[in-house]
């Protein structure tokens, strides 16, 4: 068991060093960067104040120096919170990355849950009343379901909402309550700004996993020990729920690890539509501007929380499944 | 639950191949799959479908009565031209007007001023397959009269010309992609499956490493420090590239997997105690073998790639205008106001869903055709 977490610690740790490096090229590789336009215009004002800012800017960055400085440059700067300066928005990247970055978690954990809640009774409904109406009609929704693509969906649900129930759900919060404290109200302003994108998000990977969940659950229930349960005389709701669920969970647990990457692009996705404060806008713009700071550290930190993600669900697969943990 | 009937469980093995004729047991494999494939009625209409979508493609500028990039400030975000009938087929003739009080075009149809719609008739000149010069098109209608059969976008542009244009782009670069995907793919699966041991551990933890990073984030990054003024060509051919690069993990992983359990098999080791090169046997024995495999999965990896093109261009780093693409005519359709001013925009996202649906109802009947016991 301690040496399965070694090794997969190690492994996350050689991936994340990896990362860096590649989000760091993809930083440093276009030409008329963020910071590049700055110091041409500082240097276009002129004046002696600016020619020490420009110094003082190459000097932080290492504008002149090699890649490979840059790069350590911006890395030990992790250590202390420090992840470069965004020159689109004139703040360091640290102030504006946080918040952003735990509603995008938050959104992509609560529809992870969704998404599991859903596809596991869903799946096990399917696999167990095969070939009969719901069956196919849940077979149907899932096709579509994985056909549409998220941002497509988040228009659609939006314009429906807009139409029929005749709110804005875009953003966060309505007009009323943007600038109020915290309170009751604001909370439940909240939510009802919140089921759209969680619906929205979770939607694809639901059919994904009921698709996978089905699949699995009829695998397991071709197994002879089914059969030797049933042939015993145990319940069989006792025979899916107990024997054979708890068998075809796996393959979901294990699934986690290429889950989450969907749910964190499709977040991103969805929240740009929605207009929704989180990091997959802030990555958009700053490519856009070529704020290259901003998007090497979203590249880096969403690619560092996948690879956690993952180590996480290795960890969880050990302890549902024993043959990991004493085998090998 | 306690009320539901025990689940049947199906322990007869599905139908064997012999059922399907006395003559199966000398056909050669590829005729098996394609009897099977052609039972699953399904993957056969959405094969039909396609067809006619790639038809469509191809025949673009015959299809559409206007051109898909003449703009026309006459006929901003125009309604779809309603249809009806008067001694034939016929649009209604509709006018412009000017609403004083909002600042917005208005478009009043009068339909009791029919014009009919002309079959073959004769409109803006172009090249049938890039070859054949000609000006005939399906259905015209008279000047001044403009047919607009899903309406116009914001430059008065015809959706319907924009959206067969469109097409072109938007049902080959996910093709086009999954095949330099493909090819990656089964070349390093292969590779890693066959020869195992530390070059199998290298790829795998690169795989793992390349399937570990999101997605989106990703494709936006490389797709981003593209110059913005490429050729339009090369836009298509490099976004293709960026497509395909992220996709190929999942493909060799599979592939690999696949050659391993050839790889232990008998033939193989008969293959090679009579003395044949790696080589040999990798082209000969493993590659032949899992190619029809490679060929399913390539084909559910086709839909995936359609949809990172259409959300890419819709958010502005895939294809750029002047190109036109699905994800570019729905870039367009981007806040909720638009969407509901002007449903028409959507449609283009119709054909998207579409183009995927079929695709993976193709994909998993070559899956089942191929492998009828996976």
């Amino acid at each position: 068991m301690l040496s399965v977490v070694a090794r997969r610690g190690l492994y996350m740790l050689v991936t994340l060093a990896v990362v860096s490096v590649l989000s760091f090229a993809i930083i440093a590789a276009p030409p008329g960067s963020a910071l590049s336009q700055k110091i041409s215009q500082l240097q276009s004002q002129g004046g002696e104040v600016t020619e020490a800012q420009i110094v003082a800017l190459k000097e932080q960055y290492g504008v002149d120096d090699s890649w490979f400085t840059q790069y350590g440059k911006w890395i030990t700067g992790f250590w202390h919170g420090d992840f470069g300066f965004s020159f689109t928005l004139n703040e360091p990247v640290s102030s504006v990355i946080w918040s952003r970055l735990a509603l995008s978690v938050l959104l992509s954990i609560g529809a992870l849950l969704i998404a599991w809640g859903l596809s596991i009774p869903l799946g096990v409904y399917s696999a167990t009343h095969r070939h009969t109406l719901p069956d196919s009609v849940i077979t149907v929704i899932q096709f579509i379901g994985v056909a549409i693509p998220e941002f497509l969906f988040a228009l659609v649900v939006m314009s429906l909402a807009a139409h029929y129930l005749g709110t804005d759900v875009g953003g966060l919060f309505s007009n009323d309550y943007a600038d109020a404290p915290w309170g009751w109200g604001k909370f439940v302003d909240l939510l009802g700004h919140l089921w759209v994108p969680l619906i929205v998000i979770a939607a694809g990977s639901t059919a994904w996993l009921t698709r996978v969940m089905r699949a699995n659950l009829l695998d397991v229930l071709n197994n002879q020990y089914v059969q030797t349960a049933r042939a015993k005389g145990v319940a069989e709701r006792q025979v899916i729920w107990k024997h054979a669920v708890r068998n075809s969970l796996h393959p979901l647990v294990m699934t986690f690890g290429t889950t989450f990457p969907v749910l964190i692009s499709g977040e991103a996705i969805v929240s740009i539509v929605l207009n929704l404060p989180t990091i997959g806008p802030l990555l958009v713009n700053s490519l856009l501007n070529k704020d290259m700071y901003v998007a090497g550290t979203i590249l880096l930190l969403l690619s560092a929380l996948l690879v956690i993600g993952n180590f996480v669900a290795d960890l969880l697969l050990t302890v549902v499944d024993p043959r990991i943990r004493f085998g090998e | 639950m306690t009320t539901t009937p025990a689940p049947v469980i199906e322990t007869s093995p599905p139908s064997a191949p012999a059922d399907a004729g006395s003559g199966a047991a000398t056909l050669p494999q590829w005729r098996l799959m394609a009897r099977r494939f052609r039972k699953n009625r399904l993957a056969v209409a959405s094969a039909i479908v396609l067809v006619v979508l790639y038809a469509c493609a191809i025949l673009a500028p015959f299809l559409s009565p206007n051109s898909y990039d003449q703009q026309d400030a006459d006929l901003k975000n125009a309604s779809p031209t309603s249809i009806t009938w008067s001694g034939g087929p016929a649009i209604c003739s509709r006018q412009q007007q000017l609403d004083t009080e909002t600042f917005s075009y208005k478009y009043r149809s009068d339909c009791g001023q029919s014009v009919p719609l002309r079959f073959f008739g004769e409109g803006y000149h172009y090249k049938l397959f890039g070859l054949i010069p000609t000006n005939r098109h399906l259905v015209t209608v008279d000047k001044p009269n403009t047919l607009l059969l899903w309406g116009a976008d914001s430059a008065g542009r015809d959706v319907f010309a924009r959206s067969m244009q469109g097409a072109r782009v938007s049902l080959t670069i996910g093709l086009l992609g999954v095949a330099v995907g493909t090819f990656l793919g089964a070349t390093v699966g292969t590779i890693s499956g066959y020869f195992r041991g530390a070059v199998d551990t290298v790829l795998q933890r690169f795989i793992e490493l390349l399937t570990s990073l999101p997605t989106l984030p990703l494709w936006l990054a490389l797709a981003a420090i593209l110059p913005q003024d490429m050729s339009v060509t090369g836009r298509y051919f490099l976004i293709t590239l960026i497509l395909s690069l992220v996709g190929w993990a999942g493909l060799a992983r599979q592939i690999r997997g696949k050659v391993m359990s050839y790889a232990a098999s008998d033939y193989v080791a008969a293959a090679r105690i009579a003395g044949s090169s790696s080589a040999r046997i990798v082209f000969r024995h493993l590659i032949p073998n899992a190619s029809s495999h490679i060929v399913a999965t390539a084909m559910l990896a086709v839909p995936a790639t359609i949809i990172s093109e259409t959300s890419l261009s819709f958010l502005g780093v895939g294809m750029l205008p002047p190109a036109v693409s699905w994800g570019v005519l729905l870039s367009d359709a981007q806040s909720v106001s638009t969407v509901q001013q002007y449903p028409w925009l959507l449609i283009p996202a119709a054909l998207v869903v579409i183009a995927v649906i079929c695709f993976q109802l193709i994909g998993d009947g070559l899956r089942d055709a191929v492998d009828p016991y996976g």
